[in-house]
C-alpha cells in the first residue's frame, strides 16, 4: 500500500512527536479555546463555593446525593477543577507550541521579498492591460515606494506586496495572550490573600496571626508578608436617606512600612487600595463593633472593649456574641446591636438605617460553661448554649447597665469596624501589560489590509497590472485605480 | 435645575425620542411598503410589469425616516446626558440606565455605518428595536435616579461601561445584518426573492458587513473585558474571579474569537459564518439579560 510508508513507527520518540504535532495544530487549539468556553458556563450557573459557600451549603441540605455527586465531578468549584485546569494547561501548550515557531518564520521572513510576478497575471484580481509607453515601470516603482510596498523586480516584471503587520500583529497578540497565562499562573503561585475585621482606633500588624482568613498560593512563604503596620484612625460611611443605600466610605490609615521608618496618613476607599509593592490593602467591608463591660457578682470587671459583631442586612442590623469565660461561673450573651433601633412586626428588633442614630442592643444572657476549654476552636460569633442557663432578656441603650445574680452588663457605647482585604498578586502586572499588548496586536493585526500589486511591461511595450487582496482585505479596488490612472498619466 | 428636574427632565426627553423613533418606524415602514406597491408600465408595451419596484419614488420618505433616527438619536443622547447630571455620576448604574444607553449604541452603530453603506434598509428593524429595548426599559426596568454604590464610583467604570456598551451596539448591529443573511439565504434557495427583498444588498455584501463590523469592534470588546478586570482589582482586589458576569463577557469574547479564526484561518463563509456570529451575539444577550437579572456574582447591579 502506497501510504504505508507514512504511519509512524511506534518508538517513544516518534508518538510523541506525532502527539506534539497533534496537540499543536491549530484545529486542536481553536478546538481547545472553544471548550474552555464551554467549560466555564457550569460554573456561571451552578453556585461555587469560593463565591458563594452558603448557597453550595444550601444545595447539600436539599438533595445530598445529588450534591455529592456534582462535588465529586468539582461542579462546585469548576475553577479550581482538575479538569478546568487541564483545558487551559492544554491550551496553553497548544498555544506556545503554536505560534513560536510561527514567530521565529516570521522574524526570518522579516526582509523577505515578495514572490516574482506570477505568469497568467491575466486570471488575477483587477486586471488591467493597456499599450504602454515605456516609463510605466519606472512610474510604478515610485508610486509603490511611496506608499511603502516591498518590491522585488525581476525580467521586466515588478511584484510588490504590503501589510507584513498583520501578521506581525497577529503574533504579538497570540504570544501576549501567553503572557497574560503566564501572569495568571504567578499570581496563583506566588500570591496570597488574607481579610481580618479591625476596629477603629487599633493596629493592623502584617503578621499571619492578625488574620481572621488568609490563604497562599502554592509558593508563597511568610517571609514574603511585607512586614507594614495600619493604625485604623477612623472611618466614615455616608448614606443616602432616602434609599438607605451606601454612597461613601472613607478609611483613614497611618502606615509604617517596615518597623522603625516614618509613619504616613492615607485615605483608603473602596476603588482605592493602598500599595505596598504588589500588595494591596481594601477596604472591603464594614460594621459595629459594641463597647461593653461586663462584671461578676463581686463587681470586678471580667471583660471590657470592642467586640466586632456581623452586619445581617443592609442597615446593619448586627448580630454576635459576648463571652466572659473568666467569669465564674462564666457568662455568656447572644446579642443584636441595632444602629438604628426599630421593630419590625415578623422579625422583632431590627435596624431602619445603617448609620448608628439610635443604638441599642439586645441581649440574651445566659450563664453556665462555654465549653471553651475542650480545645476544639469555636467561632467567636456563636455561642454552645447546651450546658448554660438563660438569665433572661435585655434590651440596652448607650450608657445603660443590666444587673442580674451573676454579675451585670454594661453597654458603654460603640466603635465601627472595617474588613481588610489584603491581596498580593505579583502576577497582575504581567498581565496587565500582556493584555495592553493583545490590543495593540489585534488592532495592527485586524486593521492592516494585506495586499500585493504586480505590474508587467511587455517587450511590445504592454502594459499588464493585477492586485490581490489577502483574507479578502477591503479597499484594493480604489488603490488599483489609483494606482492606474497614475501610470497612465505617466505615460502620456 | 434641581437633581430631580433634571431627572424628569430626562424621563420626558426619553418619551420624546420614543415619539420620534416612532415616526420613523412608520416612515421607513411606508417607504417599504409604498415601494413594493408602486406599479410600473413596460415602457415599450405598455404593459403592467407588477415586480419592477422603483425606490426612486420613495427617496424623500426614505430620507425623513432617516432624519427622524437622527433626531430620535439626539433626544435619547440627550435623556441618557439629562439622567447623568440628575444623578451626579455616569448614567450607568442600573439596568434602566444600561439599557436606554444601549439603545443608543445601537442606533449610534447604524447611523455611522449608514454614512458608510447604503443600510437604510435596515431602519425598520432598527427602529423596532430600539423601540422595544426603550419601551421594556421605562416600564419594567425604570428606577428612580439616585447615586452609585461606593463600588461602582470608579473611572475605569466608565471607560469599562461605555466600551462595553459600544461594542453590544455592535455586536447586535452585525447580528441583525447576519440574521439578514440567513433569512435571504433561505429565501433565495427557494428561488426568487419577493419584491421588498430585492432593494436588500447581495448575499455576499451582507457576509462581508457583519464580519466587518465583528472584526471592528471585537479589540474594543477585549478592551472592554480588560478595563472591568482593572476595575475589579481596584474595587475587589482580584482582576478576575470568575464571577457570572466576568464568565459570560469571557464566553462572548471567546465565540467571537472563533467567529474571526473560522473567517480568517479556516475560510468559513455564509450561512455557517452567520450562524456562528448569531451563536456568539446570543451569548452576549444572555449575559445582559439573564446574568444580570438572575445572576448571583458581585454584578447585582441591576436594580431590580
Ligand atoms: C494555538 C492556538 C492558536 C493559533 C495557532 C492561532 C492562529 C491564528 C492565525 C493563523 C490567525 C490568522 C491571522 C491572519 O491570517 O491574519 C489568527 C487570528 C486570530 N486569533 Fe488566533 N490562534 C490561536 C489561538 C487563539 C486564541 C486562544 C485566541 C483568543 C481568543 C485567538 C484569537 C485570534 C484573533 C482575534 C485573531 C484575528 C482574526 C482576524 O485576523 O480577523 N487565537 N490566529
Amino acid at each position: 500500500m502506497s501510504n504505508e510508508k507514512e504511519i509512524p513507527e511506534l518508538g517513544l520518540v516518534s508518538s510523541l512527536r506525532f502527539v506534539w504535532r497533534q496537540l499543536t495544530s491549530m484545529r486542536t487549539a481553536l478546538s481547545l479555546l472553544l471548550i474552555l468556553g464551554v467549560a466555564s458556563i457550569p460554573g456561571s450557573l451552578i453556585p461555587q463555593r469560593p463565591q458563594n459557600p452558603m448557597k453550595v451549603t444550601e444545595y447539600f441540605k436539599s438533595d445530598p446525593t445529588l450534591a455529592s455527586w456534582m462535588d465529586r465531578l468539582s461542579l462546585f468549584d469548576v475553577y479550581g477543577s482538575p479538569w478546568f485546569s487541564a483545558i487551559y494547561i492544554l491550551l496553553f501548550v497548544s498555544l506556545i507550541g503554536c505560534v513560536l515557531p510561527r514567530t521565529f518564520e516570521h522574524f526570518k521572513a522579516a526582509r523577505a521579498l515578495p514572490p516574482i510576478t506570477p505568469k497568467n497575471l491575466e486570471k488575477m484580481e483587477f486586471f488591467s492591460q493597456w499599450q504602454g509607453t515605456g516609463v510605466e515601470l519606472e512610474a510604478a516603482r515610485s508610486f509603490l515606494r511611496k506608499k511603502r510596498f516591498r518590491i522585488r523586480e525581476f525580467e521586466g516584471a515588478l511584484s510588490s506586496e504590503k501589510g507584513y503587520m498583520r501578521e506581525t500583529g497577529n503574533l504579538l497578540f497570540h504570544l501576549a495572550l501567553i503572557l497574560i497565562l503566564i501572569g495568571v499562573s504567578f499570581g496563583a503561585l506566588f500570591g496570597m490573600k488574607g481579610e481580618a475585621i479591625v476596629n477603629i482606633g487599633e493596629r493592623f500588624t502584617n503578621t499571619p496571626t492578625t488574620y481572621d482568613s488568609l490563604s497562599y498560593g502554592k509558593l508563597f512563604r511568610d517571609s514574603s508578608l511585607p512586614p507594614f503596620t495600619l493604625s485604623i484612625d477612623d472611618f466614615r460611611a455616608e448614606y443616602d436617606p432616602l434609599t438607605n443605600a451606601p454612597k461613601d466610605y472613607t478609611l483613614w490609615v497611618t502606615a509604617t512600612n517596615t518597623p522603625g521608618s516614618s509613619p504616613v496618613k492615607h485615605i483608603i476607599k473602596v476603588n482605592a487600595p493602598l500599595s505596598f509593592g504588589s500588595t494591596n490593602v481594601y477596604l472591603q467591608a464594614n460594621g459595629y463593633s459594641p463597647v461593653v463591660t461586663v462584671r461578676d457578682s463581686k463587681g470586678e470587671v471580667v471583660l471590657q472593649g470592642p467586640v466586632p459583631f456581623l452586619p445581617q442586612d443592609a442597615n446593619l442590623t448586627s448580630a454576635g456574641t459576648i463571652k466572659a469565660p473568666d467569669a465564674t461561673p462564666q457568662l455568656g450573651f447572644v446579642a443584636s446591636f441595632l444602629p438604628t433601633a426599630s421593630r419590625d412586626k415578623i422579625r422583632g428588633g431590627v435596624s431602619s438605617f445603617p448609620e448608628a442614630l439610635d443604638p441599642s442592643l439586645l441581649l440574651s444572657a445566659w450563664t453556665g460553661n462555654l465549653g471553651l476549654d475542650h480545645g476544639v476552636p469555636q467561632s467567636v460569633y456563636r455561642i454552645d448554649t447546651s450546658k448554660m442557663v438563660r438569665i433572661g432578656l435585655k434590651s440596652l441603650k448607650i450608657g445603660q447597665t443590666y444587673s442580674f445574680a451573676q454579675g451585670s452588663i454594661t453597654f458603654d457605647g460603640f466603635v465601627p469596624w472595617v474588613n481588610l482585604q489584603v491581596v498580593r498578586d505579583p502576577g497582575k502586572m504581567y498581565a496587565l501589560f500582556g493584555a495592553i499588548l493583545a490590543i495593540l496586536g489585534l488592532l495592527a493585526s485586524l486593521f492592516t489590509r494585506r495586499r500585493r500589486i504586480w505590474i508587467r511591461v511587455g517587450d511590445d511595450g504592454n502594459v499588464q497590472v493585477a492586485g490581490l487582496a489577502k483574507n479578502a482585505a477591503p479597499g484594493l479596488d480604489v488603490e488599483m485605480s489609483l494606482f492606474i490612472e497614475e501610470l497612465k498619466k505617466a505615460g502620456q | 435645575m434641581t437633581h430631580s428636574s433634571w431627572a424628569y427632565l430626562s424621563n420626558y426627553l426619553i418619551y420624546s425620542a420614543m415619539a420620534v423613533y416612532t415616526l420613523a418606524f412608520f416612515a421607513h415602514a411606508y417607504e417599504t411598503a409604498w415601494a413594493v406597491r408602486a406599479p410600473q408600465t413596460d415602457e415599450v408595451s405598455g404593459s403592467l410589469l407588477t415586480k419592477t419596484f422603483d425606490f426612486t419614488r420613495t427617496e424623500k420618505i426614505a430620507r425623513i425616516a432617516t432624519a427622524f433616527m437622527i433626531l430620535g438619536f439626539l433626544l435619547l443622547f440627550a435623556g441618557v446626558i439629562a439622567r447623568g447630571i440628575s444623578a451626579g455620576r455616569a448614567p450607568w448604574g442600573n439596568m434602566y440606565e444600561f439599557s436606554i444607553t444601549g439603545a443608543l449604541a445601537f442606533c449610534g452603530a447604524y447611523l455611522a455605518a449608514l454614512r458608510k453603506y447604503d443600510l437604510r434598509w435596515l431602519g425598520l428593524i432598527v427602529a423596532t428595536a430600539v423601540l422595544l429595548t426603550l419601551g421594556t426599559a421605562i416600564t419594567v426596568l425604570y428606577r428612580p435616579s439616585a447615586p452609585l454604590v461606593p463600588a461602582l464610583k470608579s473611572t475605569w467604570l466608565v471607560i469599562h461601561v461605555s466600551a462595553a456598551i459600544m461594542s453590544g451596539g455592535v455586536f447586535l448591529l452585525a447580528n441583525v445584518i447576519a440574521a439578514t443573511y440567513l433569512y435571504l439565504d433561505s429565501m433565495e434557495s427557494r428561488g426568487e426573492r419577493t419584491a421588498w427583498a430585492k432593494r436588500l444588498p447581495s448575499l455576499e455584501v451582507l457576509d462581508q458587513l457583519s464580519y466587518r463590523l465583528v472584526a471592528f469592534v471585537f479589540p474594543l470588546w477585549t478592551f472592554a473585558v480588560i478595563a472591568g478586570a482593572i476595575w475589579a482589582e481596584h474595587a475587589w482586589g482580584r482582576y478576575w474571579g470568575w464571577d457570572p458576569k466576568e464568565t459570560w463577557a469571557f464566553i462572548t469574547w471567546v465565540a467571537y474569537a472563533a467567529y474571526l479564526h473560522a473567517r480568517v484561518t479556516v475560510g468559513w463563509r455564509g450561512r455557517k459564518a452567520a450562524w456562528l456570529c448569531l451563536f456568539a451575539g446570543s451569548t452576549f444577550l444572555f449575559n445582559y439579560v439573564y446574568i444580570n437579572i438572575w445572576g448571583t456574582g458581585k454584578h447585582t447591579y441591576s436594580g431590580l
